[in-house]
């Protein structure tokens, strides 16, 4: 384990300090480049005609009327399209590619899901191709769809494996049956949500430019340059070196970017077939058909206790839609399996193919609906006993990981609990639900315990030091809107010693040393470890050539002897002994000197192992001594209009333990983002699917409704002070995934604390809540 | 979208007439209602006949009454200190519209002949009786939440999306029109819209190339004493589940007249006379008031996921008359 990167915590340092971002001038002031804002020369535009059928063949597809029109320059189905070298069609090619998507449209004439696309228009100017792709004539010969697992058509079954393979369709630790069979408390109840949708602000974008048959050049809006290279060289048959994905800024992603989906690789092969650049960006309705989704669910928990609430089985089913191809379903029993101490414990998914696309992985993949699941039955058995949320939650604190039998890493949700309840003021709660009034409303109170795991991911940067005291550190990692550029420079000015204005961070770029996808919450741990290592690395070998170099303080020094802090090179046991990089340099005639290094989680993080290059199927998570988890709790007070309805949170406080924080203020952003996400998913957002179509009939923001101002109150936010040696070089755990775990629990913890109503059907909207009004 | 001209009318008979002229022009003002409509391909027009530059404003407030003219915003007259202060429930129904942005831009006018947000009407790749006649009404069966208990037909249920005019319709305001041959004419709202019937493609009854001029609203106690409710999905920035605008003249502890129409569960502003009367010579209470509110939704059809509305329409109307009450 190497030691604490002490320095960080001193006088004089940024790292931690709430500052405001690096990029955010360029961003206000509309030069910071996204995707699509590259301008190329003979840049053409890509539109996408969408099927309006859910499941069927296509039988014609006429193109003259939108290849007549003014400024198209090819209208592309599967009919036309360049070949790839491989597909996801078949399971071989989706394991390479690590596609989402077990089906890539335009490759045949099957239509599996509504507004899948069957063709491109490229055209000179982007309101011509809008305009032709309205022109493209499609006739089908079409089936009736299985909208969802609630078709009574609908064939459910067991996968082996879900969540794109990852993680098992059934678990079982002791006997979890038996156990609940004779528990003295057994509470069994049902959560549903429907089909959640990302909606970035920024949708899906691609500009491909072919700048010669072997070299290929990406504008995507990605999570991960990286990941988009493997899966594109995979599809494309090109070596690695050929293709360049570049992704400066991305206006939020939430899982949906961290894929390489269906318009990409087809606007590569449109750039290809028509021998310009082609830009196309996914419209707001096509986002909702084309980078995933959270699928539709319906999970059970059977949660069996003592008289006196110590759990002694937890039993998971989850029943949810698929699409044709895809075993995809979030593991929620993860959260389920290892929150509490839970002696025994079973899982099991079912789930059914439907016309539908596939699900992914969006915002706290499976934490966020298990902890729904979880933390409202737990909220129940707290009502059942008469026992305060808190309290039932800390007679089942786990001391260690149950799930695996690992110690936690570190782990603060004691802490969380406490100040939580501290700053919320959860002392005032009246024990008894629905029995807190003010006015008309009904007032509750309610909480529910986070955490996410802390993925096992590596990544590298290098860091090239300037003998005239200025820095460029790169790494390709992407920035999600959520401050990576900021947090790095931060650290890399600390680990430099330099002032921010001196230091520049790059990233976003395949050029670059590699980095994993900013998902997962592993970006800031991973890239940040990689940076502080990197400059590890300079100070070594500028230490080596100051213990060479007769004229230097520290010549003939042992190298171990000698380290590095705020700029200068010391001996450790005689800080007066030693002297600046910057004389070192000069007298060296060095001009600059560069560090490389890896950065990962887990045990023998420090080691700097070289890893491959990451993408698909090399960051499996290896065994570790430790669980590493990051903890936290969300407290909510709401306000119910029981006669009409509504609901609305007045009160918000999120305690967080994470690790180190690198920004209070980006990541406080972080934590509210989150929670608004929570708040949204448990109190208004749905996509709806017809289910006689199995199409979307609110694919907009007009009517896909997420949070405005009006609906969400100040909010508190606070992170423990947590020291984790394990985790990572600068431990780092990430916060942007935990900020929502628990959230809607909370939420709906609070409601029905209000009410004295339990609702688990989401979202709450007022027409649930009056009607659960109307049943008593 | 498809390709339009544009042209700019400088006088009311001018675009009446270039309207007249082209069966498939379309007036523009906010373009807010309109603009989505053509991007979404669901209205096709040739040619857009810009009505900014004509002289249809002013907010004018007299012992008779509200005049107000079609091209002024939604923000100018919600925030116009005459209607806060006399017509309430008219400011609040637009001040519970849509965003800022939207408001700043939308016209009076424009926001009555806003379409349905039906979600199949909104989307050209279901049937829909309304988009294209004939094709069928995937809403009876489907995702019918947010769609009308009240006026609908087997062709069609969906609701009128409009605050606005729901506030009017309780206030029973007339609009003004102008056609191409000269004589405008005045039209009480609530005669305007049609019930959806076998033809939910016509909602109102306004011929090709006639505009709307003006909005007025007659002067009374109940109206000074008005107020707008909304339920909704999100606390701003949504449609109505449903909505109730309400006025009351209350006298001594008695009703002397009253005013209720519904929103968000009729395929047209639904005006409720039953619960007016109910109301009226009977003392403003809680009891007097759910009576009444009970007679609203006596003929409605609710299908599979709209049922809940015919509870909370009747508790909007009540908390809506406990507020002007107080
Ligand atoms: C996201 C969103 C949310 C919204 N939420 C709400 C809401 O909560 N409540 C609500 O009530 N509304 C809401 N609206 C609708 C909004 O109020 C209307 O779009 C707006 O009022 C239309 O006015 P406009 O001037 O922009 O009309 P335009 O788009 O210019 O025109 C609309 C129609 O009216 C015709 N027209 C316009 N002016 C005249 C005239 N003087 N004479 C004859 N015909 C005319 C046009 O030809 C067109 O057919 C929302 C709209 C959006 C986009
Ligand atoms: S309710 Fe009306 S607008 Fe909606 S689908 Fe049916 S016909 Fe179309």
């Amino acid at each position: 384990m190497s030691s604490e990167p002490q320095f960080f915590d001193q006088p004089g340092g940024v790292v931690g300090k709430p500052l405001v971002r690096v990029e955010g001038r360029e961003k206000v002031t509309g030069k910071a480049k996204y995707s699509a804002e590259f301008p190329l020369p003979g840049l053409t535009y890509g539109v996408l005609a969408t099927s309006t059928i859910a499941k069927g063949k296509i039988q014609n597809i006429d193109t003259t009327a939108a290849a007549r029109e003014p400024g198209v320059i090819a209208v592309l189905t599967h009919q036309n399209l360049p070949k790839l070298a491989k597909t996801p069609n078949d399971a071989a090619g989706k394991k390479d590619i690590g596609a989402p998507m077990g089906f890539l449209p335009m490759t045949s004439d099957e239509i599996f899901y509504s507004a899948q696309p069957v063709a491109m228009v490229v055209a000179d100017t982007l309101d011509h191709a809008i305009h032709a792709a309205t022109l493209v004539k499609v006739t089908y010969q079409a089936e009736k769809p299985i909208a969802s697992f609630h078709d009574s058509r609908a064939e459910l079954f067991n996968p082996a494996k879900v969540q794109d393979g990852k993680e098992d369709g059934h678990k079982r630790r002791g006997d979890a049956k038996s156990a609940f069979a004779s528990a003295p408390i057994q509470l069994t109840a049902t959560y549903t949500h429907p089909v959640y949708n990302h909606n970035p602000m920024e949708p899906g974008s691609t500009t491909a430019h072919w700048e010669a048959p072997d070299r290929l050049t990406v504008y995507e809006s990605t999570q991960g340059v990286t990941r988009t290279q493997s899966s594109l060289v995979a599809m494309l048959g090109m070596p690695r070196e050929q293709v360049r994905v570049i992704t400066k800024y991305i206006g939020g992603g939430f899982g949906c970017k961290g894929s390489t989906w269906p318009h990409t690789i087809l606007t590569i092969q449109a750039a290809k077939a028509v021998g310009r650049p082609v830009k196309l960006m996914l419209t707001r309705k096509q986002m909702f058909t084309s980078m995933g989704h959270r699928e539709d669910q319906s999970q059970t928990v059977q949660l069996g206790a003592t008289a006196d609430g110590k759990l002694t089985a937890l039993i998971h089913t989850k029943v949810s839609t698929t699409s044709p191809w895809d075993n995809y379903a979030e593991s929620n029993s993860k959260i389920i399996d290892l929150l509490y101490a839970t002696p025994t414990f079973e899982a099991s998914y079912e789930m059914a193919r439907a016309n539908v696309m596939t699900s992914t992985f969006m915002r706290a993949p499976g934490e966020a609906p298990g902890s729904f699941a979880l933390e409202c039955s737990m909220d129940d058995l707290a009502a059942r006993l008469g026992v305060d949320p808190i309290e039932i939650r800390l007679r089942n604190y786990a001391d260690h990981d149950y799930s695996t039998g690992q110690p936690w890493s570190s782990k603060s949700l004691k802490q969380c609990y406490a100040r939580g309840a501290e700053l919320f003021g959860w002392s005032k709660r009246n024990p008894k639900a629905g029995a807190t009034r003010d006015g008309r409303y009904l007032v509750g109170m309610g909480m529910a315990s986070a955490s996410y795991p802390v993925h096992n991911s590596q990544g590298s940067a290098r860091a090239r030091l300037y003998a005239d005291g200025h820095a460029v550190v790169q790494s390709g990692a992407t920035d999600l809107g959520t401050g990576t550029y900021t947090v790095m420079t931060q650290v890399a000015a600390d680990s430099l010693g330099l002032p921010m204005d001196k230091v520049r961070f790059e990233l976003g770029d395949t050029n670059l040393p590699t980095a994993p996808n900013s998902g997962g919450s592993v970006a800031a741990g991973t890239v940040s470890s990689s940076v502080y290592l990197a400059v590890q690395d300079v100070w070594q070998k500028l230490i080596k050539v100051a213990v060479a170099d007769k004229k230097s303080p520290l010549y003939k020094a042992k190298p171990e002897d000698v380290t590095a802090e705020k700029g200068r090179l010391f001996l450790k046991k005689d800080a007066s002994k030693g002297e600046a990089f910057g004389d070192l340099m000069k007298r060296a005639e060095l001009t600059d000197v560069e560090g490389m290094a890896q950065g990962k989680y887990g045990p023998g993080y420090e080691s700097g192992h070289s890893a491959s290059p990451a993408g698909p199927g090399n960051n499996t998570e290896s065994a570790s001594a430790h669980s590493m988890h990051s903890f936290g709790a969300h407290f909510c007070e709401v306000r119910v209009d029981m006669d009409l309805g509504t609901v609305r949170v007045s009160k918000w406080v999120s305690v967080i333990g994470a690790g180190r924080i690198l920004n209070s203020q980006t990541a406080r952003s972080q934590i509210i983002g989150g929670a608004i996400f929570g708040i949204g998913s448990v109190l208004m957002e749905a996509t709806e699917r017809d289910a006689n179509y199995s199409r979307y009939t609110n694919a907009d923001l007009a009517n896909y409704h997420v949070p405005v101002n009006a609906d969400i109150p100040d909010m508190t936010v606070e992170f423990v002070e947590e020291n984790d040696p394990y985790i990572n070089a600068m431990g780092v755990k990430g916060i942007g995934e935990i900020s929502m775990v628990g959230v809607a629990a909370a939420v709906a913890n609070a409601v029905f604390h209000a009410t004295g109503k339990r609702l688990r059907d989401l979202p709450l909207t007022p027409d649930k809540v009056m009607m659960a009004g109307l049943a008593s | 979208m498809n390709n339009f001209a544009y042209t700019q009318a400088a006088s009311t008979k001018e675009a009446a007439t270039a309207a007249q002229a082209d069966k498939q022009a379309a007036f523009i003002s906010g373009g807010t209602s309109l603009i989505d409509l053509m991007k979404s391909n669901i209205e096709q027009h040739t040619l857009l006949i810009d009505l900014n530059k004509l002289s249809l404003l002013g907010i004018e407030n007299s012992a008779a009454g509200l005049r107000i003219g079609a091209l002024e915003r939604m923000s100018d007259v919600g925030e116009h200190p005459q209607v806060v202060q006399n017509y309430p429930v008219v400011s609040q129904a637009l001040l519970a519209s849509a965003s800022p942005q939207l408001r700043n831009m939308a016209s009076m006018g424009g926001n009555l002949l806003q379409r349905t947000r039906c979600g199949y009407f909104r989307d050209t790749a279901f049937p829909c009786n309304k988009r294209v006649p004939g094709s069928g009404c995937p809403a009876q069966t489907g995702d019918n939440r947010t769609l009308a208990i009240l006026g609908g037909s087997p062709s069609c249920i969906a609701t009128h999306a409009s605050d606005l005019a729901v506030s009017l319709v309780a206030l029973e305001a007339k609009l003004t029109i102008e056609s191409p041959k000269g004589q405008p004419r005045t039209v009480p709202l609530a005669d305007f819209y049609k019930l959806p019937g076998s033809t939910p493609h016509i909602e109102n009854h306004l011929a090709p190339g006639e505009v709307i001029t003006a909005i007025t609203i007659p002067a009374a106690a109940h109206a000074r004493r008005s107020h707008y409710l909304k339920v909704r999905d999100r606390a701003s920035y949504a449609y109505a589940l449903v909505s109730a605008a309400v006025g009351l003249d209350v006298q001594g502890g008695t009703i002397r007249s009253a005013r209720v129409a519904l929103g968000g569960v009729g395929t047209v502003p639904w005006r409720v006379p039953a619960v007016e009367q109910a109301l009226v010579g009977k003392s403003a209470t809680e009891d007097t008031f759910r009576a009444a509110a009970a007679l609203a939704v006596r003929d409605a059809s609710p299908r599979e996921h709209n049922k809940f509305k015919l509870e909370l329409a009747q508790r909007t109307i009540v908390r809506a008359l406990l507020e002007v009450a107080a």
